[in-house]
């Protein structure tokens, strides 16, 4: 990975505070075009929210994000906001939650297409929709059925399907596969991975499960109390951790095999204050620690 | 310090024969596709006490809209026979001033129903609206609002109706007023909860991904999803309004003479309890037996729309 190609989104310094409470608190990364970006962290350490607000679900505090060159946070006419829209995506964790159960699928798939005017002639729309079911391996004739007909996994592959509706070129994966059954897992993921193959997609895949995320990723961030503080290549990252979070986190990966189980030990992480000195440190070309001068090199003894 | 797989004992891929997956198969959906409102229709068709609830309305329905209009005497005609027994030319008897009791119940099932359900029709509206913009709007708006709301159910419901209908003299109008004014709340309250829970549930964060406006949300996704709840609601705001108007009307605020609603009739049948019961048994039965079936039809409702509340 010596030459990076162009970079689709750029985040600065983003901050989202929800009153006190600092749930992304100045974090930058970028995202380079057909990558996908693994972003692993426990509950509640904004991965989430990163996710939310890059798409425009939340107003940020502060910060910067670019995406294809446009600021996209600041005023925007109406024509540049569908435009953004369309471009990019989302697809969510709860398969139950986020399909409207008084819905049919097609409806699900098709509901971009009311909101663009786009295939307005009935038969081009069915043929779409068709394509689109076809495209995540699920059956034409489903259009008509209702969300709680399918499965959990089917259901995620609707969600997906309604996150490709309008070809966008960046997606943003907010826990796709952890409300899924572990078979089901791999099949969404191989999905996703071939959809990118097939269409050039960007992911920004965002997970608790480091393992899959190697699996998936090109690069990962490793979050943790809103700061990004760990990010590099999967496998720098999995190979030669640096900080002692992402070591703690490794250690907890269980492996199917009993005879390495017994002697796997996991490694407890305690935190340490850091204070406004703490910054990030590249410690590889295009891996970086985040932490103080002092601590980073320590780490980087280790 | 990293795990890795090498210590894992190497099978090899030869040991693997591929069967093939069965993906055409797994992918069939077996079960007949059934639509939302046509489950709801099916399990509330399973309830036996709905059903005789919704059969009893249905014929209450009837009896208001068909007796008056194909009977040989009028509601109001005077027909010399005073307090006379049930008979077989008057089903329900007659009373004090002549007038036949089967007539001037199904008139008054036509007064109560209609103020029912017109005290429901603006409870939904006026709920509706209030409610679903306090939901959407949140903040300080929803504040402002739910707190009027409150400050509403708060003064005793009583004292604001028998107010309002001493002031506005006894009518059909006042005690449509008289019901509307706090009946509202309810309805409110209901639809705020749903809006609130709905609008961040994540098929609707998906609509706004997709660049859809709060029109489009509005429609597509908090009317479907919250319609059960509000149908129930409004179901279950009938019967309390057409006790509520009987009660009124027994406390002799209701509907002026000659005109008769149940419980008009009922209060005057009291003051003939000893002597002439059936001129108070039957608008009692009646209103009992159409309060009872509404109640019926709205907890069949919520069990249909909302299995999972059902033990």
């Amino acid at each position: 990975m010596n030459k990076m190609p162009e970079k689709i989104l750029e985040v600065k310094n983003l901050k989202q505070h929800f009153g006190s409470i600092k749930a992304v608190d100045g974090i930058s990364f970028d995202v380079y075009e057909g990558e996908t970006l693994g972003l692993v962290g426990e509950s509640g350490c904004g991965k989430s929210t990163t996710g939310r607000s890059i798409i425009r679900l939340y107003d940020i505090t502060d910060g910067e994000i670019i995406f294809q060159g446009k600021d996209i946070h600041g005023k925007k006419s109406a024509k540049e906001l569908k435009q953004f829209n369309k471009d990019m995506q989302m697809i969510f964790q709860d398969p139950y939650a986020s399909l409207n159960p008084r819905m049919t699928a097609g409806e699900i798939i098709s509901e971009g297409f009311d909101i663009h005017g786009m295939y307005k002639n009935k038969k081009e729309r069915k043929e779409k929709i068709g394509t689109l079911l076809e495209s995540v391996g699920l059956n034409r004739e489903h259009a008509n059925r209702y969300a709680h007909e399918f499965s959990g996994g089917q259901r995620q592959r609707i969600g997906i399907a309604r996150a490709l509706s309008l070809d966008p070129s960046f997606i943003i994966a907010d826990e796709p596969i952890s409300a899924l059954d572990v078979s089901i897992q791999a099949q969404v993921v191989n999905l996703l991975r071939q959809l990118q193959k097939e269409r050039g997609l960007t992911y920004l895949f965002i997970a608790h499960d480091l393992s899959m995320v190697k699996y998936i990723s090109d690069r990962i961030a490793v979050m943790r109390r809103g700061q990004i503080v760990e990010l590099g290549t999967a496998d720098d990252i999995y190979n030669y951790p640096v900080h002692p979070y992402t070591k703690s986190l490794l250690s907890a990966i269980p492996l199917p095999d009993p005879i390495s189980e017994a002697t796997r030990t996991r490694i407890p992480y305690e935190h340490e204050e850091v204070g406004d000195d703490a910054k990030s440190h590249e410690v590889f070309p295009g891996h970086f620690v985040y932490g103080t001068d002092a601590q980073v090199k320590q780490w980087y003894k280790h | 310090m990293t795990q890795s797989n090498e210590n894992l004992p190497k099978i090899s891929k030869d040991k693997f024969t591929v069967v093939g997956g069965k993906h055409d198969q797994t992918d069939q959906l077996a079960a007949k596709s059934v639509s939302f409102w046509k489950e709801v229709r099916l399990r509330f068709m399973h309830n036996k006490l709905a059903i005789v609830g919704f059969f009893i309305l249905i014929i209450v329905a009837l009896m208001a809209i068909f007796v008056p209009w194909l009977s040989p005497y009028s509601y109001r005609e005077q027909l010399g026979v005073y307090n006379a027994p049930p008979s077989a030319s008057h089903w329900f008897g007659t009373d004090d001033l002549g007038r036949d009791i089967f007539v001037r119940a199904w008139m008054g099932a036509r007064i109560s129903l209609f103020i029912g359900i017109t005290a429901a029709v603006i409870d939904l509206i006026i709920g509706v609206a209030w409610g679903s913009i306090a939901g959407l709007v949140g903040g300080r708006v929803d504040d402002i609002m739910m707190r009027i709301a409150d400050v509403l159910t708060a003064v005793p419901y009583l004292l604001v109706v028998i107010i309002l209908l001493v002031v506005l003299q006894p009518g059909l109008l006042p005690m449509i007023i008289a019901l509307s004014i706090t009946g509202w709340v309810n309805m409110a309250r209901i639809v705020r909860g749903e809006v609130l829970s709905i609008k961040s549930r994540e098929y609707v964060l998906a609509a706004r991904t997709l660049g859809a406006n709060t029109t489009h949300i509005i429609m597509k996704h908090l009317v479907p999803n919250a319609l059960g709840a509000i149908l129930v609601t409004m179901t279950l705001t009938i019967p309390s309004a057409i006790f509520t108007e009987s009660f009124l009307s027994y406390l002799g605020l209701g509907v002026p003479q000659p005109m008769a609603s149940w419980g008009t009739m009922a209060s005057d049948g009291n003051n003939a309890l000893d002597t002439a019961p059936w001129r108070l048994i039957f608008p009692a039965i009646l209103i009992s037996v159409t309060i009872f079936a509404f109640n019926a039809v709205g907890d069949g409702l919520r069990d249909a729309l909302d299995p999972k509340l059902r033990k």
